[in-house]
């Protein structure tokens, strides 16, 4: 039913109705449940980032923001370890669909590896950033020293944060796989497949926000420039 | 791990057996929403307490040695961040929202009551932090509610270290806790409403609930962000809202930054809190007012469109808090444009209330007066609105008293006359007991017209061009005299309202310590909350069975229908009179 037909109905007219059908699935409508939630979730996080990219752009129009990418001096203008690091984020998120397709199949040792790696290469990527902080740190990059470091150090701290809630609940739906045995019913399998495929929604979703503060933050002040002038700042 | 609250499924749920699963760690929305209700009672007493300290030192400058610049600032910013988020934010929804929603919408509970109970100990958590703030040294932050930098992180703001720290950190986790408990209020009514519940028969209350914590959700993040941001430059040297500066004859380490740029976060979750705190407040007036004047609602589908589209325009109008920090003149047009549009659906409503009661069968119970209460001093707060989202009638009258009285009557008096209606209306649900009318009537006229009396003056005082904020007018030569005498007479009257919420007080404790229980259904209601089997209900709310619904919650003096209130599950055939017996009656 669409919104408008929804708001346009009219409810002063009584109606019997119909007496309850028979129960629908419970384990499909709680997992019906959370993907709504996550969806809402996902937009609070999209707002999040979007009032920061927002914030970004304005003050990389002040005099004194020095982009990090741009001139050849300048350590992002070549970031092989940022791709490095993309690379990593994208084969836990093949892991994580991966995990949810076998769980879809009942298979729980492969489920189980395939989680096991999402969440080994997801730690990965988080320490692979925490090296990149180090490097950046130790050439001089430090957080106070120019706005544009102090947004690189803020943009890959708060998706980090995000990532370690999602290693969090992964690591509960890992231990719950871990349990289950091997003769368990389609049914249960229904739910953990419902919460993996949350899980895997969730990584996605993060994998595409690091690509576009990987965009952002590799562009140089031309860019940064032109994207700002189209935000009216 | 959670149980479903959904249409179809038995009561299974978690049933609590210790004293302590039952009312500490509990599940229960309903326990949840009482502790909620509870913990913002407290901190909304707090801060009465601290806006009778400011208004002793306005009325009665220099009587007072406790009180000296310093700790009125501090005054002045906790009572407005404790009275505007950790009271009507956390009471509106996280007390009435818990404590509704399921109830109305016909469920055994939130869909994640797992998230529900750690959404509140987070709040409760984000009080102790704000709280904290008063025991430390320095005290808490006295940079004023909206925490302008770059004052709110420099040396001479009072609690400049540890105190505007600690409100950052609290208002982190104040937001962490509601987005906890906002994805349970939208996924609790968007999945688990009883069958025949569709979205336009919920009852008003749940659409205000509903829309406003969409707005939360979406808006909180922009303070968020905010804190991050100026906790970065507080503690790691940042400037992102911080410009090159000199403080104390110093100049410090901070470069380039746009101070400006915090405003427009701030605002851009400030005006749709202004909403989200209105919105349910809105809801449940429509229906105290509806059931009290033994009406259905008037126009009850434009009240839902009124209400979503409010929280829609709520995102494109916040910078007409900022018009005294300069802009260019076209955003400034756009700002007073989308202010004043904001105004239609806001008439609508006011008119449908009225409209309600308009040859309606009122009967004058207390929380009708609260609600009646409300229609006056929201058009007025309201109408004192309109004159401030023109740019050039703002521009004189920001910072003055004609804008505190205008967001208090607006934003502090009216969500409080609702929820004072909503808690004389739903006290019977909550706790099985009826509040006292004679002490609740006393109650309402001593704070209605109180807060008149506070309230008018000020706006004369705005005129006059009395600045907000001053510990003292002493040296003011364009403020007359007579200025003096209205504050202090206000400070009297704030005083006598100050103290006469002590009779709600009694009032509470007097009827929850008497043994006589209240009717099933006192005010003779027809939403669904109360069609419970047991008053007040138990855990898991239907017994057995869920309720059908059949009908809208509106369903007041139906002609033909056999009461005058026809309860929401009743089914079309029994609610209505056979032909001979219509007959009869009418003979």
């Amino acid at each position: 039913m669409s919104f408008f037909a929804t708001l346009s109905e009219k409810p002063w007219l009584a109606t019997d109705t119909a007496q309850p059908q028979p129960a629908m699935n419970a384990i499909s409508l709680l997992n019906n449940q959370k993907r709504i939630a996550l969806k809402f979730f996902l937009a609070v996080v999209t707002v999040i980032f979007s009032l920061f990219i927002i914030t970004f752009l304005e003050r990389s129009q002040f005099p004194d923001f020095q982009a990090l990418a741009g001139q050849p001096w300048q350590p992002l203008s070549d970031p092989w370890r940022l791709w490095l690091n993309t690379g990593v984020l994208v084969a836990a998120s093949v892991a994580m669909q991966l995990a949810l397709y076998y769980a879809r199949t009942g298979r729980k040792r492969a489920v189980l590896a395939a989680t096991g790696v999402a969440l080994t290469l997801t730690v990965q990527f988080i320490v692979a950033q925490l090296w990149v902080w180090s490097l950046l740190n130790d050439l001089g990059y430090y957080l106070a020293s120019n706005p544009a470091n102090s947004y690189f150090y803020l943009f890959t701290a708060v998706h980090g944060a995000h990532l370690i809630g999602g290693l969090l609940v992964l690591a509960w739906v890992f231990i719950r796989v871990s349990r289950k045995s091997l003769s368990d019913t389609q049914q249960s399998w229904a739910r953990v497949s419902g919460n993996l495929s949350l899980c895997a929604n969730y990584w996605h979703y993060l994998l595409g926000i690091w690509l576009v503060l990987f965009a952002l933050l590799t562009s140089s002040a031309e860019t940064y420039q032109l994207l700002a002038a189209l935000c009216g700042f | 791990m959670t149980h479903t609250a959904i249409a179809e499924q038995i009561d299974e749920s978690h049933h609590p057996s210790s004293f302590i699963t039952r009312y500490i760690w509990s599940q229960d929305h309903k326990v949840i929403a009482v502790q909620y209700a509870i913990t913002a009672i407290f901190v909304g007493l707090v801060a009465l307490v601290l806006s009778g300290l400011m208004r002793l030192q306005l009325g009665f400058p220099d009587s007072f040695d406790f009180i000296d610049p310093a700790s009125y600032l501090q005054f002045v910013t906790m009572h407005g961040m404790i009275m505007v988020i950790y009271l009507l934010t956390a009471l509106l929804l996280g007390g009435f929202g818990n404590y509704l929603i399921p109830l109305m919408i016909g469920a055994r509970d939130m869909v994640f009551p797992y998230l529900n109970m750690l959404s509140f100990w987070m709040y409760l958590l984000s009080v102790l932090v704000l709280m904290s703030s008063f025991f430390i040294s320095g005290g808490p932050t006295g940079a004023g509610w909206t925490l302008y930098p770059p004052q709110a992180i420099l040396a001479g703001t009072p609690g400049y270290n540890g105190g505007i720290i600690l409100m950052l950190v609290s208002l982190a986790i104040f937001i962490v806790a509601f987005t906890m408990g906002g994805l349970n209020y939208v996924t609790t009514i968007l999945q688990a409403r009883t069958h025949g519940m569709t979205l336009m028969r919920m009852p008003l209350s749940i659409w205000g609930i509903f829309v406003a914590t969409i707005l939360g959700l979406l808006a909180f993040p922009a303070l968020l962000v905010s804190a991050i941001m100026m906790l970065l430059d507080k503690l790691a040297g940042t400037s992102f809202f911080m410009p090159a500066i000199v403080s104390l004859g110093e100049s410090l380490d901070y470069n380039g930054g746009s101070p400006v740029l915090f405003q427009h976060l701030f605002w851009f979750f400030g005006h749709p809190e202004v909403y989200i705190v209105a919105l349910p407040a809105f809801g449940m007036v429509s229906d105290v007012l509806s059931v009290h004047a033994r009406k259905n609602i008037f126009g009850y589908r434009m009240m839902v469109w009124a209400i979503v589209a409010i929280g829609g325009l709520s995102f494109i109008v916040w910078a007409h808090h900022m018009y005294v920090s300069g802009m260019n003149p076209v955003f400034g047009f756009f700002f007073a444009t989308t202010t004043l549009i904001i105004a239609i659906p806001t008439a609508i409503k006011v008119y449908n209330w009225v409209l309600t009661l308009w040859r309606g069968n009122i009967r004058l119970t207390t929380p009708m007066l609260f609600a009646i209460g409300f229609i006056f001093t929201f058009t007025h707060g309201g109408l004192t609105g309109l004159f401030l989202g023109n740019v050039v009638i703002d521009l004189p009258l920001s910072d003055t008293y004609f804008v505190v009285a205008h967001f208090h009557m607006v934003m502090g008096v009216s969500p409080i006359m609702v929820l004072f209606a909503a808690i004389y209306h739903w006290f019977p649900l909550v706790s099985g007991k009826m509040l006292h009318t004679g002490l609740g009537k006393t109650h309402f006229w001593i704070t209605f017209l109180g807060t008149y009396a506070i309230y008018l003056p000020m706006h004369y005082l705005g005129f006059l061009g009395v600045p907000r904020r001053y510990y003292s007018m002493a040296g003011t030569d364009f403020i007359p005299e007579s200025a003096q005498t209205l504050n202090a007479g206000i400070t009297v009257s704030a005083i006598i309202v100050g103290v006469a919420q002590l009779l709600f007080i009694i009032n509470v404790i007097i009827s929850l310590r008497s043994d006589k229980k209240a009717a099933h259904n006192p005010w003779e209601a027809s939403s669904l909350e109360w069609q419970t089997p047991q008053i007040p209900p138990v855990h898991g709310n239907w017994g057995a069975k869920l309720p059908v619904v059949h009908r809208w919650a509106y369903d007041y003096c139906v002609p033909g229908a056999v009461d005058d209130f026809t309860p929401q599950n009743v089914p079309v055939d029994a609610a209505h009179l056979s032909e001979g017996e219509a007959e009869g009656d009418r003979s």
